[in-house]
């Protein structure tokens, strides 16, 4: 399924918001495999990159193709958003509900719910109200939420942003699993280290367009750009 | 001053000997402004839900116009549905003049612009909230409404129960297009206006003290049943 | 929670009411707050089996309904309306019931001195010329009608008056409210005002005058105007309003110890 839906086409693509140009113009082919890394400085553009992919942010112009019709291919994609959203439910409530959308038999959801709530280690808070989890435990809820109705695609929007390192350790533990079973995945960061520990490849963004890609572990041993190799080396890059 | 703890024990009387026009009165009180409730919710709830989350021209406009209709006076609006199902107006056919149904037909259009209003704003609120999650989880328009209704059901909760508070004291239309007949259409809020004509305080105010002792057992009823304000922690 | 409350509701939206044959009669204020509404009603379920459902307005909104054809007669105490109710098609005809009288009520210290006047007229002169405070119904009703024709016989014209003269727009007990309230003389129907129950400082100065006298009148809505009203029952009405039975309680009720009502009907 994964390999279908690939390759992913971005033709002259950008975004303006205010009259600014945010994104673009990018014009990209990305293949169907392993976690790649979108590495910027803040406001390079790459949150609006993944919501552009993901269809949750409208073009201003260019296009965006799947291999298979749009459609189809929303219905295999999840999302993770820097600020997880937690419905107004509980913590079980919330892991049902994407199962419930896509009208699963109620037997296989609560086999679901049970699995995951055991992977993220929140089974003793399943009833209570996921508005009261803790930051880390939110982006974990998050996560699980997304990855129960096993996408073909998993986007990651700064997932350990503001968590400590134990979090940190446990969502990377749970994406590198999900990477195992064949997830697709392209995620956020500016976090260096997180991007050395889990890419497969990288894409650098640099004033809303594409400025170097290149395959791990070769583009952090040597960087081609001057500007990437001013990020590795901890600059500050405009 | 003495008017008001006559009233008092006119209602304390009229409850402990279980007098019959008042428990008629009452009954038929909650059986109008119940009725009524619960006919403009299941029209201004997902009304006023779908305005939050659908777009459309003059969306605005709408928003506003159901807003300014909050203060239609309701004796104007009692004095229309009274010319309409006049016998001389266009629903004469009916016969529904002078019933328990034109009364509820009457607090129907006064509350429903209320309810959609409190409803929409609460929408909204949770709308913006929960947005970029049940997008990107490829909900259909109807699957958002439900969800957020649900997800809501506190806010909603609070605009019904504001519907219903304006319903139960509403006088003004119901005296017109009912007719305050007696074991036909009075209920306590024309009774209460036909006592205070007649002079007789005490008995109005005891009515009125009726009034709002069952209008707080109608609101700790509805929070008892849907278990809200329970908890240490709010 | 949301099926619990949902069947509550339900149960509650679905209570039911039977009824018998009923007869739909637009009166005035002054005919309910005399109470005699309460006397009659039972009696004339009892023996025609109609059940009268009264709605007490002022008469001009009485005159309206019956216009309407949203009642199926009417019982008001304004002559010339009656007559024009009739004659323009309206009304079927207008019989005459009962009458009571009209009392002159106001401070109990009388700052106009009206308890020593001999006529009716002497009384309202008297008020205008002290500029006692008066409140008028000023409603159109009956009794309102009733005390514009007393100025005009009395040679003063009620548009002309000041700020003593307060028009409320209101039915009779509420008009009894605001005189009581501002201590101030007001006419009403001797029922009305014996009945009352927040007299406060006011007293009854003046009565008697035959010129104060108020008919009642009876009057079905016309069936060729407005097939659907209930003509049979309005007709069993009258009979019985006009019967022995009628006249026994017309003539017998009292309060405190007081007649109000005299029947007049004629056969």
């Amino acid at each position: 399924m994964v390999v279908e839906m690939f390759p992913l086409h971005l033709r002259d693509v950008s975004v303006r918001r205010h009259g600014k140009t945010i994104l673009g113009p990018v014009t990209h082919q990305i293949g169907g495999s392993g976690l790649t890394v979108v590495m910027g400085p803040n406001g390079s553009g790459k949150t609006t990159l993944l919501r552009a992919i993901h269809g949750v942010e409208r073009l201003s112009t260019g296009q965006i193709n799947w291999a298979i019709p749009a459609a189809q291919a929303r219905d295999l994609q999840a999302y993770v958003f820097q600020q997880p959203i937690m419905l107004r439910r509980s913590v079980a409530d919330n892991l049902r509900y994407p199962l419930m959308l896509a009208k699963r038999p109620t037997g296989e959801i609560d086999d679901l719910v049970t699995q995951w709530l055991a992977r993220i280690a929140l089974s003793d808070a399943k009833s209570m109200q996921a508005t009261r989890l803790s930051g880390g435990e939110r982006q974990k809820l998050a996560l699980a939420r997304a990855l129960i109705s096993d996408p073909a695609v998993l986007f990651l929007d700064e997932p350990c942003a503001n968590l400590d390192g134990r979090a940190t350790k446990e969502i990377e533990t749970l994406l590198t699993q999900t990477l195992d079973r064949g997830t697709r995945i392209m995620m956020a960061t500016h976090d260096i280290g997180q991007a050395r520990r889990l890419a497969t490849d990288v894409l650098f963004m640099l004033g809303g367009v594409v400025h170097e890609t290149g395959v791990a572990p070769d583009i952090f041993a040597t960087p081609q750009t001057a500007a990437l190799q001013a990020f590795l080396r901890g600059d500050i890059v405009e | 001053m003495f008017d008001i703890v006559e009233g008092l024990r006119a209602a304390f009387w009229l409850v402990v000997t279980g007098d019959s026009d008042l428990i008629a009165i009452s009954l038929r009180s909650l059986q109008v402004s119940l009725s009524a409730l619960v006919i403009a919710c299941c029209m201004a709830i997902p009304f006023g839900t779908f305005l939050a989350v659908y777009r459309f021209r003059h969306r605005r406009l709408l928003i506003a116009f159901i807003n300014a209709l909050m203060g239609l006076p309701p004796v104007v609006v009692g004095l229309i549905v009274y010319i309409l199902l006049s016998r001389s107006g266009p629903f004469g056919v009916l016969g529904l003049l002078f019933t328990p149904t034109a009364m509820i037909i009457a607090q129907v259009i006064i509350i429903t612009p209320l309810i959609a209003s409190i409803t929409h704003q609460a929408m909204r609120e949770l709308w913006a909230e929960y947005h970029d999650l049940l997008i990107s989880l490829n909900t259909s328009k109807w699957q958002r409404v439900k969800t957020l209704m649900w997800d809501g059901r506190r806010n909603l909760l609070t605009a019904a129960l504001a519907g219903f508070g304006r319903a139960i004291g509403e006088v003004g239309a119901i005296m017109i297009v009912g007719g305050n007949i007696d074991n036909a259409t009075r209920v306590l809020t024309t009774a209460i206006a036909l006592e205070t004509g007649k002079g007789d305080f005490a008995l109005a105010l005891g009515l009125g003290f009726v009034l709002i002792g069952i209008a707080v057992l109608v609101n700790l009823a509805i929070h008892w049943i849907s278990r809200t304000e329970r908890g240490r922690r709010w | 929670m949301m099926m619990r409350l949902c069947a509550i509701l339900l149960a509650v939206v679905t209570a039911t009411s039977l009824t018998a044959e009923t007869v739909k009669l637009a009166v005035t204020t002054s005919f309910e707050n005399s109470g005699l509404a309460d006397v009659l009603l039972p009696h004339i379920e009892r023996d025609t089996g109609l059940a009268v459902q009264l709605l007490v307005v002022g008469t001009g909104q009485a005159i309206r309904l019956g216009q309407a054809g949203d009642v199926d007669a009417i019982f008001v105490h304004a002559r010339a309306a009656e007559e024009a109710f009739v004659a323009d098609g309206f009304g079927t005809h207008r019989r005459e019931i009962m009458y009571n009288d009209f009392v002159l009520v106001g401070p109990q210290n009388d700052p106009a001195a009206i308890a020593t006047a001999t006529t009716a007229s002497e009384a309202f002169q008297a008020i205008a010329q002290a500029k006692a405070p008066f409140v008028s119904r000023g409603d159109e009703s009956g009794t309102h009608k009733a005390e514009q024709s007393q100025w005009q016989s009395a040679g003063l014209e009620p548009a002309q008056f000041s700020a003593w003269y307060r028009e409320v727009g209101a039915g009779m007990g509420a008009s009894l409210n605001t005189a009581a309230g501002l201590d101030a003389y007001i006419l009403a129907d001797r029922a009305s005002w014996l009945n009352f129950g927040n007299q406060a400082n006011l007293a009854l100065l003046f009565s008697g005058d035959p010129a104060l006298f108020n008919q009642y009148a009876y009057l079905p809505v016309s069936a060729d105007l407005h097939p659907h009203v209930n003509a049979s029952g309005a007709e069993r009405l009258e009979n019985w309003l006009t019967s022995n039975a009628a006249r026994e309680l017309i003539d017998g009720y009292r309060i405190a110890g007081e007649a109000l009502f005299v029947f007049n009907a004629t056969p």
